[in-house]
């Protein structure tokens, strides 16, 4: 068997049912058995895209995605989907070509030193140098994404080792991976735990601050028994939506920059944050020597070293999200009183729904207003629809307007902040899911990045949906300047029109529709949901002058959280 | 720096100022996979997160060279120790941390230095060297090599006294560590 069989055989013996990719010259070898592999292969059209597609995959299936790429410029292109799978802890492998063992070091032809490139952005990465380690490396690769707190890793495969022969062999135990200095925790110190309650018992406004780690330990469930038996509000970050449904009465909605008010405010004057796969990440803490300075911190993480990262917890829980959950439960039984009368707690939260929901203004006759966008998308959709966004104003709009109910129902990019993550990313999801609508709410800046993979979309029979939210703007940096730099505005504005997003859709093999005024939004939404056999681009005009509020300035107290000017009054 | 199999040290760690006494720095006794790559890994680490590494030494531990033993000394006002740790060991490769306080650890540290020497000065040297139970490694016809081993402290004091002539060249290996054992 040749070294690119085993590769193939390899991601086979662990499940892969589909990777995206692009071959190239070091790639070639693998690229052969891939025609005789029960593995289907999406074509890119860029590189960038494949990462993207993978990381949708994951995000959506909780599966490991796979992307394939050459050498050289093909591995740089997946950089950047690299990085943000490392930011937002998804599981993505990588498999780049190299150029001949022997020419590694000589700056040959599309050589690059990829492992090099990639350490600090991924959990780990190999150069395979012998043919025998393939189906070790590839299981260990597999293990390494999926296991502890999860994130991309990088394979790096020289041609003359794809083309090298072998015994096929494959390991059998984790025992065979060779991975002496790996062993990620799974249960929580039962110690910390029964501490953890006793905080949660003397508590008299305590909040659950979930992230994105109680979607990957597949906690949801056992979140919602937790919130229920203690009657603690919830808070889901932008990574954590779906994690919690926002239709149940403890949701209070996202926390950050731009979060519910209520959801920051309910953080901000909290006297514990029951921090579940959640880091504390400057977005949602605004100021941090500011942030909830009343609070006790529980903080329960998969990864040690988030654990006092950025604050210094009181208890620190390193462990799989769903398990110390589970113990936290078991720990409770018998326990009384498990929390506090917590009414004076859930009256004034409820006073500050009431004063603050979330507000825009929409004027009779005037353009379209994207919040409105997503509100009517969103009560146009099934509830198990899969949004996905890119990243700017178009996602903050999604992730407070659409109401998430599900799991695993919101793709988008967090940490890194990837402009032009949607379009492949909800390529991906649907390839994972494509039982599911996959509806992509994105933006004209973010779509004019990735565009071009919409031709994968149509060519591989993808039917994904995109509403672009067009304000003509690179609108996130426009409401900055605006806010920020006395309307001095730098280098933001694109033309609602150049692009022709209506014919370049089509040129890709979409259906391309136009909503230019409040009341073609309905039909457009409504001719959209009705196609299933193609891509659907349906280019939005929105209100350019629309911002995102609330909003907490960076740098800033989340105590000075803006709220829009109509709801000054109610401060 | 002693010699290492592991490959090319790319990726600067901070190489700060040496710890001044009292000041807080620790050592850090790690045991890695020796593979390629590894110390780049470990050193690029040190740079990403912002730590800053006053010396580092590393050899194999073992006849096979399956393992190496990086001794790091880190500037603990960079960084809480605990951070360095966690971060650290996070590295796949990365196989144990022993965390060594100077108190309760025996560091050693070598230094070979090239003192250019005339008539009077040589025997005054050779002398020094004797009384810190240094040796002379090279003699040439207007400069000696010599060597010292000891407490990093002992280096830092002979290092001092040698300001006095003119040094060459001074090569110091990083200091290796030990915890100190149980007398009971």
């Amino acid at each position: 068997m040749t070294g690119a069989q085993a590769l193939i055989k390899s991601l086979e013996m662990q499940g892969v049912d589909v990777m995206f990719g692009l071959p190239g010259g070091a790639i070639l070898p693998v690229y052969d058995p891939i025609i005789d592999s029960s593995i289907r292969h999406i074509l890119v059209r860029h590189e960038q895209g494949a990462g993207h597609m993978a990381e949708g995959y994951a995000m959506a299936t909780g599966r490991p995605g796979v992307a394939i790429v050459t050498s050289g410029p093909g591995a740089t292109n997946i950089v950047t989907p690299l990085a943000n799978a490392y930011m937002d802890s998804t599981p993505l492998i990588v498999v780049s070509g190299q150029v001949a063992t022997g020419s590694i070091g000589t700056d040959a032809f599309q050589e690059c030193d990829i492992t090099g490139v990639t350490m600090g952005i991924t959990k780990h990465n190999w150069l395979i140098k012998d043919v025998d380690d393939i189906p070790r490396v590839v299981a260990a690769a597999f293990h390494v994404a999926t296991t502890g707190r999860p994130g991309p890793v990088l394979i790096d495969l020289p041609k003359d080792i794809s083309n090298a022969t072998m015994e096929w062999y494959w390991p059998s135990s984790v025992d065979e991976l060779d991975l002496p200095g790996y062993h990620p925790v799974t249960f929580g110190d039962p110690v910390l735990v029964g501490q953890a309650v006793e905080l949660i018992a003397q508590a008299r406004r305590p909040v659950f601050y979930v992230g994105g780690g109680v979607l990957k330990a597949r906690a949801s469930e056992a979140l919602r028994v937790l919130a229920e038996r203690t009657g603690i509000p919830v808070v889901t970050t932008l990574m954590a939506r779906g994690a919690f449904p926002d239709s149940h009465p403890q949701a209070l909605g996202m926390p950050g920059m731009h979060g519910h008010y209520t959801a920051v405010t309910a953080l901000q004057k909290s006297d514990l944050l029951i921090s579940l796969g959640a880091r504390f990440d400057d977005r949602v803490t605004g100021k941090i020597s500011a942030f909830a300075p009343e609070a006790k911190v529980i903080h329960v993480d998969i990864d040690p070293a988030e654990l006092g990262k950025v604050r210094i917890p009181d208890v620190g829980i390193a462990g799989d999200c769903r398990l110390v959950i589970e113990e936290m439960l078991l720990a409770m039984e018998g326990e009384r009183p498990l929390v506090q009368d917590l009414a004076p707690w859930w009256h004034q939260i409820n006073q500050w729904r009431e004063r603050f929901p979330l507000y825009y203004e929409d004027v009779e006759g005037g353009p379209i207003k994207p919040q409105n966008v997503v509100e009517q998308l969103r009560d146009a959709s099934a509830e198990d629809t899969i949004v996905v966004a890119g990243v700017g104003q178009h996602q903050m709009w999604a992730s407070q307007y659409w109401k998430f109910e599900h799991p695993y129902t919101w793709v988008n990019s967090g940490g890194a902040g990837t402009m032009g993550f949607a379009v492949p990313a909800a390529i991906g999801a649907k390839m994972g899911r494509p039982d599911r609508t996959v509806w992509a709410i994105d933006g004209d800046g973010c779509f004019q990045m990735t565009a071009q993979e919409l031709v994968t979309a149509s060519s591989e029979q993808i039917p994904v949906k995109i509403a672009i939210l067009n304000n003509s703007y690179l609108g996130m940096v426009r409401q900055w300047q605006e806010m920020f730099y006395e309307e001095r505005y730098s280098e933001v504005y694109l033309s609602p029109d150049l692009p022709d997003y209506v014919k370049w859709a089509e040129a890709m093999g979409c259906v391309g529709i136009k909503a230019e005024t409040p009341e073609d939004v309905g039909p457009a939404i409504e001719k959209a949901n009705s196609i299933d056999d193609r891509p659907v681009v349906v280019d939005f005009r929105t209100d350019a002058r629309e911002k995102v509020f609330p909003m907490v300035p960076a740098g800033a107290s989340n105590d000075d959280i803006v709220v829009h000017p109509d709801q000054l009054a109610a401060r | 720096m002693t010699s290492s199999p592991l490959h090319a040290l790319s990726g600067s760690a901070g190489v700060g100022r040496r710890p001044a006494p009292g000041q807080r720095h620790h050592i850090l006794s790690v045991l890695v996979e020796n593979k390629a790559g590894v110390l780049a890994r470990v050193a690029g680490l040190f740079s990403r997160r912002g730590f800053n590494i006053y010396s580092l030494a590393v050899a194999p531990t073992d006849e096979d060279e399956h393992f190496s033993r990086i001794t790091i000394v880190v500037d603990v006002e960079s960084a809480p120790l605990e951070q360095v740790i966690m971060q650290l060991d996070k590295l796949v490769n990365v196989v144990s941390i022993d965390e060594l306080s100077p108190a309760e650890a025996v560091e050693r540290e070598l230094v070979l230095v090239t003192v250019a020497v005339g008539p009077t000065e040589r025997s005054q040297v050779i002398q020094l060297v004797g009384v810190f139970g240094g040796e002379v490694v090279s003699v040439g016809a207007d400069r000696i090599t010599v060597m010292l081993a000891g407490r990093p402290e002992k280096i830092d004091d002979f290092e001092g006294l040698l300001e006095n002539y003119t040094v060459e060249e001074l090569q110091r290996t990083g200091r290796v560590a030990l915890p100190k054992l149980e007398r009971h």
